[in-house]
């Protein structure tokens, strides 16, 4: 892996993964955000990976004690050679290595009010185009916008989708949902732009637990269509976890 | 016991430091926006430097204090009251039980702090008592105070019992009100005759706040032109700032060389981004994770206080320094608090009989 490392300001620094690496960068941003992390390196704040970047946050402070055992070193010059050598041993994930996550999805009626107009621009029926969404795996690019919304790269590119004219007020949070070349899960009710075309039981944020959001930068989600009575079942059980 | 809110003001949330280890699932940082002015209300009621505050913006709240308190208030001047009488600031004030503190509008500067020995002590989430309001987390209910809100404080709802020193400063202070308003003096005189030096803001003089930036990300695709407006004009904060991002207007709109989209990537307050519309942004405590817009510039960590200070219509210059100089500049603020801490420590009451 080739990294080009910037400064981002005075307390942080961008890792840019070369454009050799594009196509399944986030992969390996998420498998060196995940390194970094369990490096433990006291004077990194915080990590945002996100597409071919992984933006490293770090304490002034702290590096400057480092760097001054470490003649003629500059703060930058210390946090770049840690973050180098770190990156230079990040082990190449791949799809088989990376973590996997089913998230069921009711598909359409009250839960995905733009199915089928989404589906008639696609010029497909309403079944082939569920069956091509829940047929993909997709990699979860960054996690942003708001707490826990994963942007999910590799969406066929028949489903893409115009974003909404009108941004709804509120979208209910599971919902299922495309815009652009993207698909995207909303984890809080929050107003929105993008198509809904289905709504997931699963919390995608939580912030009773410890790692809040379910799913993160590198992770490799499949959509498993779920009917009513079943999401409705799932649903059940998750808030019966909650209440525990 | 509490701090009862009987009105809140423009917007008071509880903050601390930040929420940091969580920026990968989308949580912002966010904290106090001006980290000088709340580390120093802090030590000057004889907490750790990071406990949470109130952080109050433009408009300050009216508060009921339900038990005796040592408190302290730095930022902005809000022209504190405690029943009538003006509070001095940047020192540590006693506040009986019962008392009223009323906040008018800022004279001087956008944010004041309030620290309390002892500090808040509502419930921390994912590792911070700051309030996020987007995702609802942290301070009360993960929203700004509201009337009728029982902000937890004093010896028995705080985060921590109030160190010694505090609890020395709040009965020597005691002694000395009570003091004064048996003499019939009207003033209260609970507060400690030295005081921290408060900050400069240089807001609303024509000169304006000076930001010391460092070039950025996107700085090399701005014509020479556009680089030199930037250095060399003013601009002004537009009322739709707030604690994601300050927004300026300056003329002329900054313009781009590069057309190319930028794929979303990590940003972190401070960061100066500019818009389509060739307009910057400054974004600041609560902004988000991650963003797509080109970044022709980097507000120096160290002058981030001031900019939490400056209040629409306040007027902005840039100074451009260097990694090397910015981090230096970062050292040695640290040192200055570290020297006013130890300062603050070694001032013990005398008696105040």
């Amino acid at each position: 892996m080739n990294w080009t490392i910037s400064p981002l300001g005075d307390r942080a620094l961008v890792a840019e993964l070369s454009v050799e690496a594009a196509g399944d960068s986030w992969v390996q941003v998420g498998a060196a955000a995940d390194w970094l992390r369990q490096a433990n390196v006291p004077w990194i704040i915080d990590l945002i990976p996100a597409y071919t970047t992984l933006t490293i946050m770090y304490d002034p402070i702290h590096v400057w004690k480092l760097a001054a055992q470490r003649n003629g070193l500059t703060v930058y010059e210390m946090a770049v050679r840690t973050v180098q050598g770190l990156l230079e041993s990040v082990g190449n994930r791949s799809e088989q290595t990376a973590r996997w996550m089913d998230v069921p999805v009711c598909y359409g009626g009250e839960f995905g009010p733009d199915l089928e107009q989404s589906a008639e621009r696609s010029g497909m029926r309403v079944e082939q185009f569920v069956q091509a969404h829940a047929a993909g795996a997709y990699t979860v690019a960054l996690v942003g916008f708001v707490p826990g919304f994963p942007y999910l790269a590799g969406l066929p590119a028949q489903l893409a989708q115009p974003r909404r004219d009108n941004p709804r007020a509120r979208v209910p949070a599971g919902s299922v949902a495309i815009g652009g070349g993207q698909t995207g899960i909303y984890p809080l009710d929050v107003p929105g732009g993008w198509q809904l075309i289905g709504r997931t039981p699963l919390r995608l944020f939580d912030a009773d637990k410890t790692e809040p959001a379910l799913l993160r930068a590198g992770d490799i989600v499949r959509f498993v269509p779920i009917d009513e009575e079943r999401f409705l079942a799932l649903e059940a059980e998750e808030a019966a976890a909650r209440e525990r | 016991m509490s701090l009862i809110v009987q009105k809140p003001g423009l917007y008071t949330t509880v903050q601390d430091r930040g929420r940091n280890g969580h920026r990968a699932a989308g949580l912002t940082g966010g904290g106090a926006m001006d980290d000088y002015a709340l580390r120093v209300a802090n030590l000057l009621v004889g907490n750790e430097e990071g406990e949470a505050g109130l952080e109050l913006t433009l408009t300050g709240p009216v508060l009921r204090a339900e038990e005796d308190l040592l408190i302290a208030i730095t930022g902005a001047d809000m022209a504190p009251h405690i029943d009538g009488h003006e509070l001095a600031t940047w020192r540590p004030v006693f506040v009986p039980a019962g008392a009223t503190i009323r906040f008018g509008a800022a004279r001087l500067g956008c944010r004041a702090y309030v620290a309390v020995a002892g500090g808040i002590g509502t419930a921390a989430a994912l590792g911070s008592r700051s309030t996020d309001a987007r995702a609802r987390l942290g301070g009360i209910d993960g929203r700004p105070l509201r009337a009728g809100d029982a902000v937890p404080c004093g010896m028995a709802a705080g985060a921590v019992a109030p160190s010694p020193w505090a609890t020395a400063w709040l009965a020597a202070l005691a002694k000395r009100s009570s003091a004064a308003v048996a003499e019939g003096e009207g003033r209260p005189h609970g507060w400690a005759a030295w005081y921290a030096p408060p900050q400069a803001y240089g807001g609303a003089s024509e000169a304006g706040i000076e930001l010391r930036v460092m070039p950025g990300s996107e700085h090399g695709q701005y014509s020479e032109a556009a680089r030199a407006a930037f250095y060399s004009g003013r601009y002004r904060v537009q009322a739709a700032s707030d604690r994601m991002g300050v927004r300026l207007d300056g003329s002329p709109p900054l313009e781009r060389i590069a057309r190319n989209e930028l794929l979303s990537h990590g940003i972190v307050p401070g960061v100066i981004q500019v818009p389509d519309g060739g307009q910057p942004i400054i974004l600041a405590a609560d902004c988000q994770t991650t963003g797509g817009y080109p970044k022709l510039a980097h507000v120096a960590a160290v002058d981030m206080p001031l900019l939490a200070q400056a209040k629409p219509g306040d007027w902005i210059t840039f100074r451009p320094i260097g990694l090397d100089e910015a981090h230096g500049l970062y050292l040695a603020t640290e040192r200055s608090i570290r020297a006013l801490e130890w300062a603050i420590r070694c001032r013990l009451p005398r008696d105040a009989s």
